[in-house]
């Protein structure tokens, strides 16, 4: 029996060694640098990795600073979680509350402000709860009084991840009035949480024909697979604005915070700030973002914040 | 029903003409998924045995605990996983998170339960007789035990199959511990059949969802098809 053991081993470890030669041939090609990559992890918000927004960016970093980009795609409130964690170098998010306390408390340092868009109310053309054009507030007041009167038709998804998207949510139905653990979250049927990233959120609102909040960068690269329009789309509470920051080196002292800094510098960098504004305009017609460089002041941040290299 | 028929074509496209990423991914995934069957079984064939024919108080409940532990939730497995390896936790310092390596341990760790407790199993179906034999023969303790896992040896690499469809076919460990990462060097991404099949869902793409989720079909028959084949040699 050991010999069959040994013979079963033998024939799994030619079996890997030959998967590893394949892979060898297949996936590294690329690597023909001798010196070692530096490795840059990132936690994203799923905006910025759904838009494919962070996929034409990355090959032009690693190519610049040979490096490699590692991107794991989280809410906000977990990319938060993995920095405080110290599991990544860099975070790209959206919420400046949490933003605030998470630099506040000392995990976060450098910040820089590199994108913004807007949310965008979205829901299915019939527009069962009639809020079209309403400002953002009036819009969800409707929804939710429709909602709770028992409309079928009409349903709110909610990210209900802790998400930046999902923070935004919160703040509009506050500023409707609201207070949304009791009289918004577990209100009815018709509010319900997909606990999920922002394109999978689009998927279920699209199939349940329920109204969602949307950053447009998201919505735009989704909308070719939905019936869903835009409701509601303009109002100064529906601003989104993007920042990068480092974790701070002092509470991790092994983090790479070389390639890091280089990482947020390149997003303010004037070439990457042009890149950003004219993504996606020859597939979608329109941006998904606005490069935050000369807009600091509409946007509501320093200039130290848009334009300051990270010394 | 259209969108069903158009993401199997594509699908097939994706396969035929073997699509680099659909590639990569799937060689990542036997990878990992093999490596963590191989180092499962070195521990839970021996460590079955060892149960099988020790004699030790408590041996009854053991084999409860570890029979019990055969649905240990993957995602349960991964949170586990995920607190030991996180900068802030204990093995936090090796900078396990988010690699493949990661997803190895966490693997292996799901699957022990199962093989230790089917590789018992598959000592108690050796026919008694044959102990009986060997023991009146004047057997070695080497001999003896050599001879009862040769003739476990069917159980046994099915055993090890078991091991394997569960590894590669668990999604929340790997995406909790791995992160669901396309890096530009294949070493680097953590992205398997399983994760990609949730991320393209969830985005919309039911093609590429298909295609993978074929391939994954497909690997679990030609695991089974290798064992049968070994089994009648």
């Amino acid at each position: 029996m050991i010999f069959m053991v040994r013979r079963t081993l033998f024939a799994v470890a030619a079996v890997m060694v030959a998967f590893l030669l394949i892979c060898g041939c297949t996936g590294t090609t690329t690597d023909q640098t001798p010196v070692e990559k530096q490795q840059l992890r990132i936690a994203t918000t799923t905006s910025l990795d759904d838009t494919k927004l962070l996929a034409h960016l990355t090959p032009i970093f690693e190519e610049k600073y040979n490096a490699e980009v590692l991107i794991v795609s989280a809410g906000t409130g977990k990319a938060l979680e993995y920095g405080q964690r110290g599991d990544v170098d860099v975070m790209m998010v959206h919420d400046r509350a949490r933003e605030d306390t998470f630099i506040a408390d000392g995990y976060g340092i450098n910040r820089r402000v590199f994108a913004y868009n807007y949310f965008v109310l979205v829901g299915p053309e019939s527009d069962p709860a009639g809020v079209a054009n309403m400002a953002p507030e009036a819009a969800f007041t409707a929804i939710r009084e429709k909602g709770t009167a028992g409309d079928a038709n009409v349903i709110f998804v909610s990210r209900g991840d802790a998400s930046g998207t999902h923070s935004k949510e919160q703040s509009l139905w506050k500023a409707a009035g609201f207070n949304y653990t009791t009289e918004v979250k577990g209100s009815g049927d018709w509010y319900q949480e997909a606990g999920t990233g922002m394109g999978a959120t689009l998927e279920m609102a699209n199939e349940k024909e329920a109204y969602t909040l949307s950053d447009i960068g998201t919505f735009l690269a989704y909308k070719g697979d939905l019936d869903l329009v835009p409701i509601v789309d303009e109002g100064d509470s529906l601003l989104n604005v993007y920042c990068a920051m480092q974790i701070n080196p002092a509470k991790y002292p092994d983090i790479n915070s070389t390639v890091a800094k280089d990482w947020i510098n390149f997003l303010i960098s004037d070439e990457i700030q042009q890149e950003i504004a004219s993504f996606g305009v020859d597939k979608y017609g329109q941006p998904l973002f606005y490069a935050a460089q000369d807009d600091w002041e509409k946007i509501g941040v320093t200039e130290a914040e848009v334009k300051d290299p990270i010394a | 029903m259209y969108e069903i028929i158009e993401g199997f074509l594509e699908a097939a496209r994706l396969i035929v003409t073997l699509d680099p990423d659909v590639i990569a991914i799937s060689v990542r995934s036997i990878i990992i998924s093999l490596t963590a069957t191989v180092l499962a079984s070195l521990v839970a064939v021996p460590l079955g045995a060892a149960i099988y024919f020790g004699t030790f108080p408590g041996r009854k409940s053991l084999i409860n605990l570890i029979q019990t532990l055969y649905s240990l939730p993957t995602v349960v497995v991964g949170l586990l996983i995920f607190l030991l390896i996180s900068r802030v936790g204990p093995f936090g310092f090796m900078r396990l998170l988010f690699t493949p390596t990661a997803m190895v341990i966490a693997q292996t760790i799901l699957v022990l339960p199962i093989m230790t407790g089917l590789t018992i199993s598959a000592l108690s179906g050796v026919d008694p007789v044959i102990r009986d034999t060997l023991r009146s023969l004047g057997a070695t303790r080497l001999q003896f035990l050599a001879n009862i896992m040769r003739e476990a040896k069917f159980a046994l690499l099915a055993t090890v199959a078991i091991g394997f469809g569960r590894a590669i076919s668990e999604v929340g460990a790997a995406i909790l511990v791995g992160g669901n990462i396309m890096a530009s060097s294949f070493a680097s991404s953590t992205r398997v059949l399983t994760t990609a099949i949730s991320l393209e869902t969830s985005m919309g793409n039911i093609s590429e969802s298909i295609a993978l989720g074929i391939i994954l079909l497909a690997i679990a028959l030609a695991v089974n098809l290798v064992i049968t084949t070994i089994q009648h040699r």
